[in-house]
């Protein structure tokens, strides 16, 4: 019982995680009209630049809150560069550039990180456990992940459905035309959105860096994942991309966590440990697959 | 004929038809250099083609943008593989099982995946391809994430693939053949209704064409042509893994159709000798202006790709030329 409850925290943290990748995506997506495979890029570079300033900075709090601006900054000068060009053009050039973006950034990072991969220790005031029911630790700082996922969802539910901007960014999602007749500068929206997108995915990488490691192509499967949540989801619906975040997430873990022991009720336990994590990547693929038939715009998506 | 022989004439048929010659030559010509790793080169490139060419069937003429098409590498791949670790080493049997198993999954993920539009589509095909890619990092059986190696398929008397340019003429031939059943495609009423549906899927559909069945076909076909190109693969390294599926050969896919020009018959041809030659060329090509630069190659190319999407519509096919009509 308590290994189960320790599985789903798991599973929620990553599904947070996974929440904060797939909110930036689904908002460009949606609004933008934007294909943007190198999203996961930004999740590296996260990861990277928040490296560097704990390093410098000699402090795990200060480099992350650092390296926060810097992820904004980059977004923006990627939108300003590349992306802006892009949205009036069709998805497959989108796929295409953008697909250029991740080979430039896995190598950009290989030429001033080097080939090796990183890693982020767990700040010292987090290293230790915490009971979360008498008799039951969990690690502090994934305990940490799940409360600053929690509060950035909250924040995010509050800047779309509360203020003017998040006004603004529904109705983009919904007629993006009209909101450009009615006077909004769409381009410093778009910019925002953008670098916006471009801190949730930076915040997500570096917070997944002391748990798994910094290294080249990080964000590049972890981003399919994410496309996989959104498009569960529906595209541009952030509360879609919450919920089948939060589903992929348990669906993940618990199914890491549970597969083996089931499989090994009939298959050799070598066999089914070895197993296990490729058929609970592959339920969360049957999900979508599911998901798309019965509503081919996803489960919060517009019908159009 | 007569037509035929005009548009040779055109700066676009002198060139394909130059490149094809160097295809034609391509082992006497190495042979000649002594340039053998070139010619392994070749094979691939001429595998990827017939891949891009499948590929272009769908995303070319039908519009459909296909995140998968790697999928159909694998299977075919792995159809060989699996068949050739368990004793059953002969193509007649081997090669058929690799297709047709190509086409089956076509025809279940195009049933899915066509029910959707747009970027759904596009994420949709990416997911399939995903998890064909899982699923085979999870064959434990067959290599895991290790990947599989196999003995090339026995296809006794007739040719022996073990030899590097037996190899390779086949392969040629059949990427011909692939070429001639897309140029008799893309003319036929299946392609042109294929193409209409592009353009416009509810005229098409209200002037009756079930549209959906159309692309259904077209998606099965093309799947076939992907898993032979996979069968092929699987016989040029004699090895088989995972990572031959992974969404970036998709992706590289697409970079090639796209550069090469889409919906144009040899455009994949184009694409998939740029994108190689890209790669032979660039690393040394920085290797010589600073020494350990060509190592970061991709630094170039993906700024490259980015360039293209956003300046060179057309592909390499529109720099030869416009087309009439």
């Amino acid at each position: 019982m308590d290994y189960l409850l320790i599985q789903m925290l798991n599973g929620l943290q990553l599904g947070l995680l996974m929440f904060l990748l797939a909110a930036g995506l689904t908002l460009t997506f949606g609004i933008m009209d934007l294909v943007n495979l190198a999203h996961g890029s930004l999740y590296m570079m996260g990861a990277y630049i928040a490296w560097t300033l704990i390093a410098w900075t000699d402090s795990f709090v200060l480099g992350a809150l650092l390296a926060l601006p810097a992820t904004f900054a980059l977004g923006v000068v990627v939108e300003a560069v590349v992306m802006r060009r892009l949205y009036a053009r069709d998805h497959l050039d989108q796929v295409l550039a953008t697909f250029g973006l991740i080979l430039f950034f896995n190598e950009l990072v290989r030429m001033i990180w080097g080939p090796a991969g990183k890693s982020i220790a767990v700040p010292a005031f987090l290293s230790h456990t915490v009971e979360i029911l008498p008799g039951v630790p969990y690690p502090a700082y994934r305990f940490a992940l799940i409360v600053v996922g929690v509060i950035v969802a909250v924040l995010l539910a509050w800047l779309v459905a509360r203020t003017r901007l998040g006004m603004l960014i529904r109705a983009g999602a919904s007629n993006r035309r009209m909101i450009a007749a009615l006077g909004v500068n769409i381009e410093l929206l778009f910019s925002l959105v953008f670098g916006l997108g471009a801190v949730f995915a930076g915040l997500a990488g570096l917070m997944a860096a002391p748990i798994s490691s910094v290294k080249i192509g990080m964000g590049d499967d972890i981003l399919i994942l994410a496309f996989v949540i959104i498009v569960i989801g529906g595209i541009g619906s952030i509360k879609g991309a919450f919920v089948a975040a939060m589903i992929v997430g348990q669906i993940d873990i618990v199914g890491r966590a549970f597969l083996p022991d089931l499989l090994k009720t009939f298959m050799a336990p070598a066999a089914a440990s070895s197993a296990a994590p490729a058929i609970s990547q592959v339920l969360v693929y049957i999900l979508m697959a599911g998901v798309l038939v019965w509503r081919p715009t996803g489960l919060f998506g517009q019908r159009s | 004929m007569k037509d035929m022989l005009a548009s040779m004439r055109t700066p676009r048929g002198l060139f394909t038809v130059a490149l094809l010659l160097v295809f034609a030559l391509l082992p006497l010509l190495t042979e000649a250099f002594g340039q053998r790793y070139l010619l392994s080169v070749g094979t691939r490139i001429v595998i990827w083609s017939i891949a891009a060419v499948s590929l272009n069937m769908i995303l070319g003429y039908g519009g459909l943008v296909s995140f998968g098409h790697a999928a159909f590498f694998g299977i075919g791949g792995y159809a060989v593989g699996i068949l050739s670790a368990n004793g059953l080493g002969s193509g007649w049997l081997q090669w058929p099982v690799a297709i047709l198993a190509s086409a089956a999954w076509a025809a279940v993920i195009g049933a899915l995946s066509l029910r959707t539009r747009g970027v759904y589509f596009l994420m949709i095909t990416l997911a399939f391809g995903q998890l064909v890619y899982y699923l085979g990092s999870g064959l434990e059986a067959y290599g895991g994430d290790d990947g599989l190696n196999i003995s090339r398929s026995r296809f006794a008397g007739l040719i022996d693939l073990r030899d590097k340019a037996s190899f390779y003429w086949l392969c040629l031939a059949l990427l011909c053949a692939t070429l001639w059943f897309c140029s008799r495609f893309a003319v036929s009423r299946f392609g042109l209704v294929l193409r209409g549906a592009k353009s416009n899927e509810l005229r098409m559909t209200a002037l009756g064409f079930p549209v959906f069945r159309y692309r259904l076909a077209a998606f099965v076909v093309s799947g076939a042509f992907g898993g032979l190109a996979g069968v092929l693969l699987a016989n040029e390294g004699a090895y088989v893994s995972p990572a031959m599926m992974s969404w970036v050969k998709s992706g590289d896919l697409i970079v090639i159709v796209v550069l090469g020009g889409i919906g144009v018959l040899f455009g994949p041809l184009y694409g998939t000798v740029a994108f190689f030659a890209l790669e032979e060329l660039l690393k040394p090509g920085l290797d010589l202006l600073h020494k350990g630069w060509g190592e970061y190659w991709q630094v170039v190319f993906g700024p490259m790709l980015v360039l293209i999407a956003l300046y060179a519509r057309g592909g390499i096919d529109s720099l030869l030329g416009r087309r009439d009509g």
